[in-house]
């Protein structure tokens, strides 16, 4: 009986075939990339003109941005990925974006010793824009927060804390966790918070709201008022505009007016 | 000044002037307050003098920059006045608009606020709301100028040219979005094909798919990346912040942060921005292509480029020199001392502490640092 497969011939022709699989496999991916070359280029040209079109309407309507940045979010495209990406390139969106990350950088590096790197996105919107001069394109908070995830990147500790309907951005490599995180939004109400507050809101024990405070005061997020009546209050800088520039409710409305 | 049943308050703000067009005019110190329905003045000195506008009457407003020794102001210009308002102040004007001058500040807000009521135009949600007057507060208005009916009709055809040019964006969004999308499709089969493949792709044809993918903003669905090395186009990148940054380096001590580079070239091109992927993708081949500086990240995450000649390790020793020298020092007291940001001098100091030159003390008062002597005097 002839058994198959053994011997030199039967491993020459394995050899064989294997290096014909091969050659076919690099022979597909070729194709695909080549075809995918192709489309690359239709791409590119239906964008140019879709440029050409409508190029003032991303850099002028924040609204029209927004749509932008959600659809390719859900296609699973970022146009922001690269200044050297067809978006960035032909819409022109990558360089607003990138120069927004700029001024953001400056405002808070500018405002750092004064709220120990956290500023919440109203005080950082205004700053921002008051830098931007009075011609240049309008900027929305959404661009804002855009801008400040591609900055992350960059290794300085920018980060996006949700509080109260509204965003805290941090801009120094300091470590927050969840405990801090949950003390910043209690604080947000009223611009201060206490180690009592802190006990009766969240049923933490005093040691560890106590830690807390003392590592927001370390990195000179938190002040201390110990002339407070009652407890010591733990004050926020960041909050401080925030209080000062408040919506007036009607009720605050009807007694401010005679 | 009282507010109508539905009317209700949004912002308000002390020390401001109104002026007649470019005229200044009695009401020179008062509170500005602005509702869904109007914008108030109340004169500080004498709550009795009131005077109000209808939102419904302002065509547009404009913002005018603070200068020097002026404030900052808002120009808010009107409608002719309707021939049945109730007298006002003045009888007539040559001036379609008024100015207001914020001479404590606040301008940024009220201008935001008062574009926001005028885009939403919450008066006109209420019924009867026509009739807006109050007993005893005159009300201010124009008699009709001239410029005004052309301003009128102008922004009219914007606003509808606008309009028409919005909805013919988007469906051309979409459509190109539908383009896009199959591009990512491509893209995953490409991407599974290599896969299978296991390494029979050739360097050359990795390297065309990666710009591929970066040309499109997709994410390396073999390596889930959207950012690595290989690309052409960050080599070139690579080389191209060698000599840029030279001298900066050098004028900054031997060390920079990546968010102050990302920042000096950005401000520097101009045009043709680097998005902070693209910084961070090409610092990573600086040492592979061996340019004479370097990427180094610190335990705390922050980012670094360095020149080669620079040993981070030297600069400690001249750190815990300084430190000796002043007995302690917080990473603010050592910046402000040798001149380095505070991130940096932070970093340096930790760095220190790390090979056992430093202790720190950790209070309230913030974060010390002391020459370790259980080092030098066991």
């Amino acid at each position: 009986m002839h058994r198959r497969g053994v011997g030199a011939g039967a491993i020459a022709k394995k050899k064989l075939a294997e290096a014909k699989y091969k050659e076919r496999g690099t022979v597909l991916a070729e194709d695909q990339l080549a075809q995918m070359s192709k489309q690359l280029d239709m791409f590119k040209t239906n964008l140019e003109e879709f440029a050409s079109k409508h190029k003032q309407e991303i850099r002028k309507n924040p609204q029209f941005r927004v749509q932008f940045q959600n659809m390719c979010a859900t296609i699973g495209v970022d146009p922001l990925a690269s200044g050297k990406g067809f978006w960035s390139e032909m819409l022109g969106v990558g360089d607003f974006y990138y120069e927004l990350g700029v001024q953001i950088i400056e405002v808070c590096l500018a405002l750092k010793h004064r709220n120990g790197g956290l500023i919440t996105l109203e005080e950082l919107h205004q700053q921002v824009l008051k830098g931007r001069g009075k011609f240049a394109q309008d900027v929305s908070q959404d661009d804002l927060l855009r801008a400040i995830k591609k900055l992350k990147v960059l290794g300085n500790g920018f980060g996006i804390i949700p509080v109260g309907g509204t965003y805290l951005i941090q801009s120094v490599p300091a470590e927050l966790n969840m405990d801090h995180t949950v003390v910043l939004q209690l604080a947000e109400k009223k611009g201060y918070v206490t180690v009592s507050e802190i006990k009766s809101s969240l049923k933490w024990e005093t040691e560890r709201a106590k830690q807390v405070l003392e590592h927001l005061l370390k990195e000179g997020m938190a002040w201390l008022d110990t002339q407070a009546a009652g407890d010591p209050q733990y004050w926020l800088p960041a909050l401080f505009t925030e209080l000062y520039s408040q919506e007036i409710t009607p009720e605050e409305a009807k007694e401010a007016i005679p | 000044g009282l507010l109508e049943l539905e009317e209700t308050l949004v912002i308000q703000q002390r020390g401001v002037r109104v002026y007649d067009g470019e005229e200044k005019v009695r009401f020179d110190s008062g509170v500005l307050l602005l509702s869904t329905h109007r914008l108030i003045w109340r004169d500080q000195k004498n709550h009795e003098c009131c005077i109000a506008i209808p939102l419904s009457q302002i065509v547009f407003i404009e913002e005018q920059a603070a200068g020097i020794g002026k404030s900052a102001k808002i120009v808010v210009h009107l409608h002719p006045a309707s021939s049945n308002k109730e007298p006002g102040p003045f009888q007539s004007s040559k001036y379609s608009y008024i100015k207001l001058s914020f001479k404590e500040h606040g301008q940024i807000e009220f201008y935001r606020r008062l574009s926001e009521e005028i885009t939403q135009r919450r008066w006109e949600n209420v019924p009867g709301a026509q009739t807006m007057q109050v007993n005893k507060s005159p009300q201010a208005g124009r008699v009709r100028a001239v410029g005004i009916v052309g301003i009128e009709r102008k922004l009219e055809e914007k606003r509808k040219e606008t309009d028409k040019n919005i909805s013919e964006a988007f469906e051309d969004l979409s459509k190109l979005m539908d383009k896009a999308k199959e591009m990512v499709e491509l893209s995953k089969s490409i991407a599974n094909k290599i896969k299978e493949k296991q390494g029979d792709i050739t360097e050359d044809e990795t390297v065309r798919f990666k710009s591929y993918l970066l040309s499109m903003g997709i994410a390396n669905p073999v390596t889930r990346e959207t950012y690595g090395s290989g690309t052409h186009y960050h080599m070139q990148l690579a080389k191209q912040l060698a000599g840029i940054l030279q001298t900066p380096l050098e004028e900054r001590g031997g060390i920079m942060s990546l968010t102050e580079v990302y920042c000096l070239v950005n401000r520097a091109r101009g045009l043709e921005l680097l998005s902070p992927e693209d910084l961070v993708n090409a610092c990573k081949m600086l040492e592979s292509l061996k340019l004479p500086l370097r990427l180094r990240i610190f335990d705390s995450g922050v980012m670094v480029i360095e020149l080669q000649s620079h040993n981070e390790e030297e600069m400690v020793a001249s750190a815990l020199e300084t430190v000796s020298e002043k007995g302690s020092l917080t990473a603010d007291e050592f910046a402000k001392l040798v001149g380095m940001s505070v991130l940096l001098a932070k970093e340096r100091l930790l760095l220190a502490e790390k090979m056992g030159h430093l202790c720190r003390d950790d209070s309230v008062e913030g974060l010390r640092f002391y020459p370790n002597l259980f080092m030098t005097q066991s």
